[in-house]
């Protein structure tokens, strides 16, 4: 085991598998001799060349659609998005391209592709470097949406992600990347994708959770449970491909349900964990699921960013409401 | 492979003077004066904004340091009524706009998304994410076009942006409609760490007759030169004649913003190579030796420097946040009822924390 940080543990996991594989190759703005503008993948040049960790010119279509050719040539791209706010430029490639190749060669062009990109606020940043777009891919069959809160997952979901023959849309929490530390397995330790983790047992509630939200549900845990409530915290990891029966498990085993996310509230993830714990769990029900999320409106300057994101009070406030009603 | 275009120069950077009957300009000694003051207050502007940015008084601040006479000079171009897109490092255009710096600041401060008047400046809000704002001065361009309008328009990009496929489209959809847009690119040599030759492997100039206008490579250090060169595409554009494509041969001094750490990609010497090539000095040599600038001049200008950067310390500092539930406004003109709901709830929830807390 090593105590890291969650760049560190995504730094260390790339240097180990483009020393697995050689065909996996590292490529996005400044990854290279910069070493990413958070340092993902610092040192990773050095170590092996210019041919598998390439600089890429300023332009996230090109990242993706040249990923997908890369992929057809049996290499294994692991792309960074320098953050996820700005795929739009490059949504086509990753819809409409990227997520069906598969489907469309009918299983002949697998596209072992991972896009890396951080997501999410809470730390200040200028316009559109902060919002949760992960939703907004979730509707894209043929993409797995991953989201890691720690850095063992981290490490795990990214080796799984690395190792896959589908496409991986990999969302890292940018509030995360220094703040959130933890063990990490110094060995092999692949995470399948579509298992839920329980980050914290509990009796009474369970917030439902992904990626920074998850430490925020872990924090209102806390404070609930000076309340004596005792709060479940769910982290469900990867949203497609969703783990439907841990979900409906954890649910069902307390009977109350808030799910935490970053992003707006409509149409958010959270509708989708509503409508599965509706289909698995809603005779275990002893309370309406509720949500916490941000208001529907554009992400909003720095200074007011923590009134839009969930914080630990909000969710405190859901949770203490959901165990009040029925 | 193309050949290094020629170089439009009109003063070089010992503060000669260079003759160019084809990019003639004539400027009086006060507007002379006048475009030593901005780059100089720019330039402390940029300063004080990088100091409060290190003090945590600024979340993020890209610095023009280097590239005050590319801006100046473009922003001089500029006629009232004609319309300019920036992107995010365009503070000495937004200076020369009559835009009060500290909407800039209240920007990087977080406070708003740049509290200007786009309509009233001429001066579109700050674009983020490249190079979007290109395809908005290209539609801006053919919307004037067709109210007969004596308007242009100036698209600002950076060296990076030219590899974005918007970029392609924006210059082609003005080719085609011969609109009154005129691409004025900064080439400071980065985007973040990608050196320009991994951005293009022809002079950015030479690109525009691809796309069927001409393309002029200027001496982004070089205020006269960039002025005459900005100056006379304007008027092209204006006369019906389509767009031009300026290539700016600048320097970003600075970081990419206060996060970057350049010496990771970048060596000193080829710093230390720009720094001689300074926009500033070399206005001011040419200045003295014509007799248009004295000592007392010059102080005054350092003065009026240090007010403004006294005034920007205090002005930013004083900037409070808005209240939160600013965050619901103009979403839409007319706010849908669940949204209201959301806003009522947000109130009712922030009121709890006030009853709580008394
Ligand atoms: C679409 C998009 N991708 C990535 C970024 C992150 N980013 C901000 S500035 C920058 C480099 C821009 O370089 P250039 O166009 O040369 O302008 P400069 O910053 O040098 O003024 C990058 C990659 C962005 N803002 N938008
Ligand atoms: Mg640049």
């Amino acid at each position: 085991m090593s105590t890291l940080n969650m760049l560190q543990a995504i730094n260390a996991t790339l240097r180990a598998e483009l020393a697995r594989d050689e065909r996996v190759m590292v490529l996005g703005q400044d990854v290279g001799r910069l070493g990413g503008v958070f340092r993902a993948t610092d040192g990773l040049l050095d170590e092996f060349g210019a041919d598998r960790v390439v600089d890429m010119p300023l332009a996230e279509a090109a990242i993706v659609g040249a990923s997908i050719g890369l992929a057809a040539s049996g290499l294994v791209p692991v792309a960074e998005l320098q953050f996820l706010g700005f795929s739009h430029q490059a949504f086509h490639q990753i819809g409409a391209q990227l997520a069906r190749m598969r489907y469309r060669s009918q299983g002949r062009f697998p596209m072992p592709v991972v896009l890396r990109a951080p997501f999410g606020g809470g730390v200040r940043t200028p316009e559109l470097h902060s919002e949760a777009l992960e939703a907004q891919f979730v509707q894209s069959p043929g993409l797995a949406v991953v989201t890691p809160a720690t850095p063992a997952d981290a490490k795990g979901l990214l080796q799984t992600a690395v190792r896959s023959s589908d496409p991986v849309l990999f969302c890292e929490p940018l509030r995360g990347y220094r703040l959130v530390t933890g063990e990490v397995p110094d060995e092999d330790c692949p995470i399948p994708f579509g298992r839920s983790r329980v980050a914290r047992e509990g009796d009474d509630v369970t917030i439902v959770a992904w990626s920074a939200a998850v430490q925020v549900a872990e924090k209102a845990a806390d404070v609930l449970a000076e309340e004596g409530i005792s709060v479940m915290v769910l982290d469900l990891r990867t949203l497609v491909p969703l783990d439907e029966t841990g979900l409906i498990e954890a649910v069902a085993a307390t009977g109350r349900c808030v799910v935490v996310h970053e992003a707006p509230l409509s149409a958010g993830f959270g509708a989708e964990v509503v409508a599965t714990v509706n289909d698995g769990a809603f005779w275990s029900l002893e309370a309406p699921v509720a949500r916490v999320a941000a208001p529907d409106t554009p992400y909003p300057p720095g200074r007011i960013e923590d009134l839009f994101v969930p914080t630990v009070a909000r969710v405190v406030a859901a949770v203490r409401a959901t165990v009040k009603a029925g | 492979m193309s050949t290094v275009p020629e170089l439009v120069q009109l003063l070089t950077p010992e503060g000669q003077r260079v003759e160019d009957p084809t990019h003639a300009i004539d400027l009086s000694a006060d507007e002379l004066r006048g475009l030593y003051r901005d780059l100089v207050l720019v330039r402390r502007w940029d300063v004080e904004a990088t100091a409060l940015q290190r003090q945590g008084e600024l979340g993020l601040w890209p610095p023009l340091l280097g590239q005050e006479a590319a801006q100046v000079g473009a922003g001089h171009a500029l006629q009232p009524g004609d319309m300019a897109f920036p992107t995010y490092r365009e503070h000495g255009v937004a200076w020369v706009r009559g835009v009060d710096p500290l909407h800039v600041m209240s920007l990087y401060r977080g406070v708003d998304n740049g509290g200007w008047d786009p309509a009233e400046t001429g001066l579109n809000l700050y674009t983020i994410v490249i190079p979007a704002q290109t395809l908005h001065a290209t539609g801006y361009a053919m919307g004037v076009q067709r109210d007969g309008a004596e308007t242009a328009v100036l698209a600002f990009l950076g060296d990076g942006a030219t590899s974005q496929g918007e970029l392609s489209e924006a210059m082609i959809w003005a080719a085609s409609f011969s609109a009154p847009v005129v691409f004025f690119c900064q080439n400071n040599q980065y985007a973040i760490s990608a050196p320009i030759e991994r951005q293009s492997r022809v002079p950015l100039a030479h690109r525009a007759a691809g796309f069927g206008f001409p393309g002029v490579r200027v001496d982004g250090n070089d205020v006269l030169a960039v002025l005459a060169v900005t100056r006379a595409a304007l008027t092209a554009a204006r006369e019906g004649q389509g767009p031009t494509f300026i290539e700016a041969f600048t320097y970003r001094m600075g970081a990419h913003t206060t996060s970057d750490d350049p010496t990771r990609y970048r060596l000193a010497h080829e710093v230390e190579e720009w720094r001689r090539r300074d926009p500033i000095a070399r206005l001011r040599t040419h200045l003295e030796q014509e007799g248009i600038a004295d000592a007392d001049f010059l102080a005054a200008v350092e003065a009026e420097g240090e007010e403004l950067a006294a005034r920007i310390r205090r002005g930013t500092i004083a900037m409070q946040p808005r209240p939160a539930v600013t965050m619901f406004d103009a979403v839409y003109a007319e706010q849908p009822p669940p949204l209201a709901a959301q806003r009522d709830e947000f109130l009712a929830y922030q009121a709890s924390f006030e009853e709580a807390g008394r």
